[in-house]
């Protein structure tokens, strides 16, 4: 425990945090006790609440949902990572015709609810287009839109945390500015940033659950279906805890990915002055873990 | 742009419900994101321990699902008496607390640990510490960050249209019924432009004012202000 917040207990101070301990463990068990007896109470324990997990049909049904939920994750996570990059470029241009109309589609995509941006191929392709746009592509134009916005702000933050003297390095050997940004500075700024990349990932794969609102048959949207029927008790709880439980592991799997790349150090640490170093410096001592 | 004039009372309602949702949920999400928080730095693994826990669920459970839960479960459990917006709120309020915790904690962190020792020193506990010397300072730092996890919950209840909600969002539903889908899907959008410009805008002037100087030590952090909080929720 490196941390600085308190002391090293003492004899007294150790049996306080031991008081504390057995206070905090009785609260949690508590919680627990009133929660699960709650759920006892109400019969969500009960056999043919859960029953539903062996039938077969039920289970293609689920896999079917899950499937679709990583459609959409896997479009709509490519065509964020292209669209993002597209407009950090844009924004990073040095003309203004083309940085203008960037950070605007910026800055209104991601004031914008993923839901909100959704609903507009959704519900507005009939009247605008005449024809309806499948589901599916509701989802990944909602989910691109808002994080292609988020993850230009996230590439164009990494561009500009390279030290000045690498473009200057490029422009001096005589690189134009595109190419110092494809060669030189964006290969170094999305290295750097990787662990919050894939932190915006995980975003895009949770976020695929909204699609449930606009009726795309997704993972919730199969186990909703399951609720419908009675003679399993319209098993609410069972189905949200085994949904939730399937994301739950899906988005933990990435979010551990990115930590484990943040702690090998994804980035090659630099000094100020511009040296690439293999080794990382010395973390200061940080109050929390 | 007339059938918007002509629905402004639904705009009116729907933006006064997603400004009530937004306020309820903030203030549930602050109290408990600051508690865990508390928690999560605590010298007592039986608080610390739990709340991390709590903290990546939130992070990892699509908020979809919770709502999902909370919403269409509680009359399963025998949870009667709480209108959809009350369910809504709760959902909302435990899965921004996650991320406000988050905050607080990397605001914790950029508190120079000489605060912290020279807080020991004069003999100050844990609990001292934490509410007289750290979170003071730690939660002036995280204004920025805290900015964004409250304007992500803005844009957060829109959720709530898909769980009989008549907020904002919703509006498009209503005049979608009439087929004025589109004038609904460009009017809802420019109010949440407006609502969430503003509102970082009202947050940069707050950031401003009660942006303080750090005289930080060489032994410090070497940042002063927090990096960007990682993504939004």
């Amino acid at each position: 425990m490196g941390t600085v917040l308190f002391d090293e207990p003492g004899p007294a101070g150790k049996q306080r945090n031991a008081a504390v301990t057995v206070i905090g463990l009785a609260f949690v068990a508590f919680l627990a006790y009133v929660a699960v007896k709650r759920l006892d109470d109400s019969g969500q324990f009960e056999a043919r609440r859960w029953e539903w997990i062996q039938y077969e049909g039920i289970q293609r049904n689920l896999l079917r949902g899950l499937g679709a939920t990583l459609k959409a994750f896997v479009l709509a996570a490519a065509l964020s990572l292209v669209l993002g990059m597209v407009l950090a470029v844009g924004r990073l241009s040095s003309r203004s015709v083309v940085r203008w109309p960037a950070t605007a589609v910026v800055t209104v995509f991601r004031a914008l609810p993923v839901v909100v941006l959704m609903f507009f191929p959704y519900l507005g392709a009939k009247p605008l287009l005449g024809t309806s746009i499948p589901l599916l592509w509701c989802v990944v134009f909602g989910l691109t839109l808002y994080n292609g916005s988020v993850l230009a702000e996230i590439f164009r933050a990494g561009v500009l945390a390279v030290p000045d003297g690498q473009s200057e390095a490029a422009a001096a050997i005589g690189l134009t500015r595109g190419q110092s940004l494809r060669i030189v500075l964006f290969p170094q700024a999305v290295r750097a940033m990787l662990p919050t990349i894939i932190s915006q990932l995980v975003v895009v794969l949770k976020d695929t659950a909204l699609g449930f609102v606009i009726g795309y048959q997704e993972l919730l949207f199969e186990g909703q279906s399951i609720t419908d029927e009675s003679r399993f008790g319209r098993p609410i709880i069972p189905v949200a805890i085994v949904v939730g439980a399937v994301y739950v592991l899906a988005c933990s799997l990435l979010s551990i990915l990115a930590t484990r790349i943040e702690r090998r150090g994804g980035a090659v640490h630099r000094k100020p002055g511009g040296f690439a170093e293999g080794i990382p410096p010395i973390e200061p001592a940080t109050l929390a873990d | 742009m007339d059938v918007i004039v002509d629905n402004a009372d639904k705009f009116w309602v729907g933006m006064q419900t997603t400004l009530t949702l937004t306020a309820a949920s903030a203030l549930v999400a602050i109290v408990l994101g600051v508690l865990l928080a508390a928690f999560r730095v605590s010298p007592v693994p039986s608080l610390r321990i739990p709340a991390a826990g709590f903290v990546n669920l939130m992070q990892n459970l699509p908020l979809t699902v919770l709502f999902f839960l909370v919403v269409f479960g509680a009359p399963k459990v025998d949870i009667r008496g709480t209108s959809y917006w009350t369910r809504a709120v709760i959902a909302l309020g435990l899965y921004t607390a996650g991320f406000v915790c988050e905050v607080v904690r990397s605001g914790i962190n950029t508190v120079s640990p000489g605060q912290a020792e020279a807080a020991r020193a004069i003999g100050l506990g844990f609990t001292q510490n934490l509410r007289l010397i750290i979170l003071p300072q730690a939660l002036r730092s995280v204004v920025g960050p805290m900015a964004s996890t409250l304007i992500a919950l803005v844009k957060n209840t829109s959720v709530a249209v898909g769980f009989a909600v008549l907020e904002l969002t919703s509006v498009v539903n209503q005049l979608n019924e009439t087929g004025d889908a589109v004038p609904g899907l460009f009017g809802v959008a420019l109010c949440y432009l407006i609502l969430i410009l503003a509102m970082s805008w009202a947050f940069e002037v707050l950031e401003r004012k009660v942006a303080f100087r750090r005289w930080a030590p060489s032994c410090s952090t070497s940042r002063d202000r927090p990096a960007s909080s990682g993504t939004p929720p």
